[in-house]
């Protein structure tokens, strides 16, 4: 479970995150959904301590990263805007390091890694040096090894970003089991249809902060629209009015 | 697995499949200085020999004028040649090394018992004409000591009395310690070496990991970033280790491949000589691997780190060519400045001189402060919220 509490951040005179709260629950897919520079990836920079919020509070599982990093860090399985992965290793080498870095047994990693390979449906790749992936198989990559340490709470930061229309499904899958496993999956996106399609829970944010945090089905009531596009629309549109 | 040795071991394995980062590190960076230094002291060495020993041609105008002279020159391994117009311009054209001219007077002052002008026309700016000017002037000297000494024996006189002072030369340089003048830019080799053996490797493992986005999936594990930062030094480490062992063993085989022999001097690198230079060099192979992670991490890009790298690579010249150009007799304190105190202590090793336990002391002492503020700033660098960060 992760918890956010009045989050703030600026970088110079730029309020990035003004004031963000929300909760995840385990068993849930939760959906960060707003515009580009909305506020979304600095949000989840905080949440896996990249950052340190200027004020406000995070708690996963009831751990505060500002006490102990590490501790959080354990806990959360991420991935980062950033999906870099070492081109000269394997597939399954970069997934084997980042469960070293959690101080897994190799043991214990042979087996996670052998499970998420058959789940992401990655084995035609996975002794490939990973330079030359096309980017679907990147994210591929770049989730199982997010994922080695079996962590509760999962963070995907547009996790669609560049995917055709069949990697695409294949990410839905597979957060839909990550939910069924009773995990709490937290996921940011600025696509409509994906967060309709995915969530249990949505929440709106724009000029880094919460205009709406409801199920889907609240939303479209709330707003009085049939289709949830409409919807966040009108969230955002009232959001402006109001700023203006 | 800890997070050290995983980080560590993933680095040298990656490395490893990296060409350009083997080809610095293994064959450039280690055997480029004493292949480059075998052939320059081959070149320089047979050349001066020739010289040396092999008799030359010198334009001497007026030489029918003063066939004893031109007989003492002979003797010597100086063959006249025919005189030329201009010898001044000539010289300077570099179309004779040093020209002679003999007085037109020199037979009718030579008769009287006078004294005559014999003119040596030279550049001494041009270096590679040295040894030949050096030679015609020794003859001459040589030449006029003799026929002074003639002339005073013929009126009756000791030659002594002409020459009431005698210099004697007693030159304390042992054979091994005039081979250290020659070699005194090789300490600078050995820093080049650790400097290219570790620098792909502190580029790729900071401004490239920023630049290819893995950095920051890389601190989302739960590892405190200075064990990442330790693991990468070290690694960094292995690699300019690995360089200079390489680069010490090439280098102990230079004595089988220059004619030292017939220099009359003694070049010492061996094993002992070796394992010494590798103790003095140990704090500056941490300190470089750390400078090299601290500059990287604060260039954006691969490009720009390696920019700064080169102009960082300036730095280990600096103490070789102050010495060269101000020789200072060293003082204790210099050795405990890094750089500086391997370049003295490892010219003292070639001088067969040895360094003492106070010397060695001083110069780890030193360069492992140093390495250690390094480190510390690097490690400092490395918890900032920015490097993460890569676009």
């Amino acid at each position: 479970m992760i918890e956010v509490k009045d989050l703030h951040k600026s970088f110079g005179d730029v309020k990035a995150v003004d004031g963000v709260s929300f909760t995840a629950r385990d068993g849930e897919i939760t959906g960060l959904l707003g515009p580009n520079g909305a506020g979304k990836t600095t949000t989840l920079r905080m949440l896996y301590t990249l950052m340190k919020p200027d004020a406000g509070q995070v708690l996963v599982d009831g751990i505060d990263p500002m006490q102990d990093p590490v501790a959080v860090r354990r806990q959360l399985g991420v991935l980062p805007d950033a999906r870099g992965l070492y081109k000269r290793l394997t597939a399954s080498e970069n997934i084997t390091y980042f469960g070293r870095l959690q101080g897994m047994t190799d043991a214990a990693i042979r087996v996670r890694r052998e499970a998420l390979i058959d789940a992401l449906e990655m084995r035609d790749i996975a002794t490939r040096r990973t330079e030359g992936f096309s980017q679907g198989q990147r994210v591929k990559t770049a989730i199982a090894r997010a994922l080695v340490h079996d962590p509760r709470n999962v963070l995907l930061d547009e996790p669609t970003n560049g995917l055709d229309v069949m990697a695409t499904r294949a990410m839905r899958r597979f957060m839909h089991q990550l939910k069924a496993e009773g995990r709490c999956v937290l996921f940011s996106s600025h696509i409509m249809q994906e967060v309709a399609a995915l969530c249990d829970r949505i929440v709106v944010i724009a000029h880094g902060t919460v205009v709406a945090d409801d199920t889907p089905a609240a939303l479209l009531e709330k707003t009085g629209q049939a289709s949830l596009e409409d919807a966040f629309v009108k969230i955002i549109g009232t959001d402006e009015g109001l700023a203006a | 697995m800890n997070a050290f040795r995983a980080v560590y071991w993933k680095e040298v394995r990656e490395n490893l499949r990296d060409r350009r980062t083997l080809v610095n590190a293994l064959i450039t960076g280690p055997l480029l200085g004493p292949v480059l230094f075998i052939m320059l002291m081959n070149v320089m060495v047979n050349r001066e020999l020739a010289r040396a020993d092999q008799p030359i041609r010198v334009p001497v105008i007026g030489a029918e004028l003063a066939p004893n002279f031109v007989n003492a020159l002979k003797a010597a391994g100086i063959d006249a040649n025919p005189g030329i117009n201009d010898p001044e311009r000539a010289v300077h054209d570099m179309r004779a090394d040093v020209v002679i001219r003999i007085d037109p007077d020199y037979v009718k002052a030579w008769n009287k018992g006078q004294s005559v002008q014999v003119e040596v026309i030279y550049d001494s700016s041009r270096r590679d004409a040295n040894t030949t000017v050096a030679r015609v002037r020794s003859v001459v000297e040589s030449f006029a000591r003799r026929e002074g000494a003639m002339r005073l024996i013929a009126r009756g006189l000791s030659p002594s009395t002409a020459w009431p002072v005698n210099v004697a030369d007693r030159d304390q340089a042992t054979s091994q310690s005039r081979s250290a003048l020659m070699f005194s830019f090789l300490p600078y080799f050995f820093v080049l070496t650790v400097f290219m053996g570790g620098m792909y490797l502190a580029i790729d493992l900071t401004a490239g990991e920023r630049e290819r986005q893995s950095l920051e999936p890389l601190f989302v594990n739960p590892v405190a970033r200075w064990k990442i930062l330790a693991g990468k030094l070290a690694a960094i480490c292995t690699f300019s280790v690995i360089s200079l062992l390489l680069s010490v063993a090439a280098f102990s085989t230079a004595p089988w491949f220059i004619p030292t022999e017939k220099l009359g001097i003694v070049l010492d690198l061996g094993f002992r000589f070796g394992a010494q230079v590798v103790l003095l060099m140990l704090p500056l192979i941490v300190l470089l691997a750390a400078l090299q992670s601290f500059v990287s991490a604060l260039a954006k890009s691969y490009r720009e780190a390696q920019t700064y790298l080169s102009i960082l690579m300036i730095i280990p010249i600096l103490p070789s060519a102050l010495l060269s150009v101000i020789p200072v007799k060293p003082e204790p304190w210099m050795y405990s400045v890094p750089l500086l105190g391997q370049n003295l202590g490892i010219v003292q090793l070639l001088r067969g001189d040895g360094i003492t336990g106070q010397e060695l002391g001083l110069c780890l002492a030193g360069g492992f402060a140093a390495a250690a503020v390094a480190v510390w700033a690097t490690a400092v660098l490395y918890r900032s919220e920015r490097l993460a960060i890569s676009a």
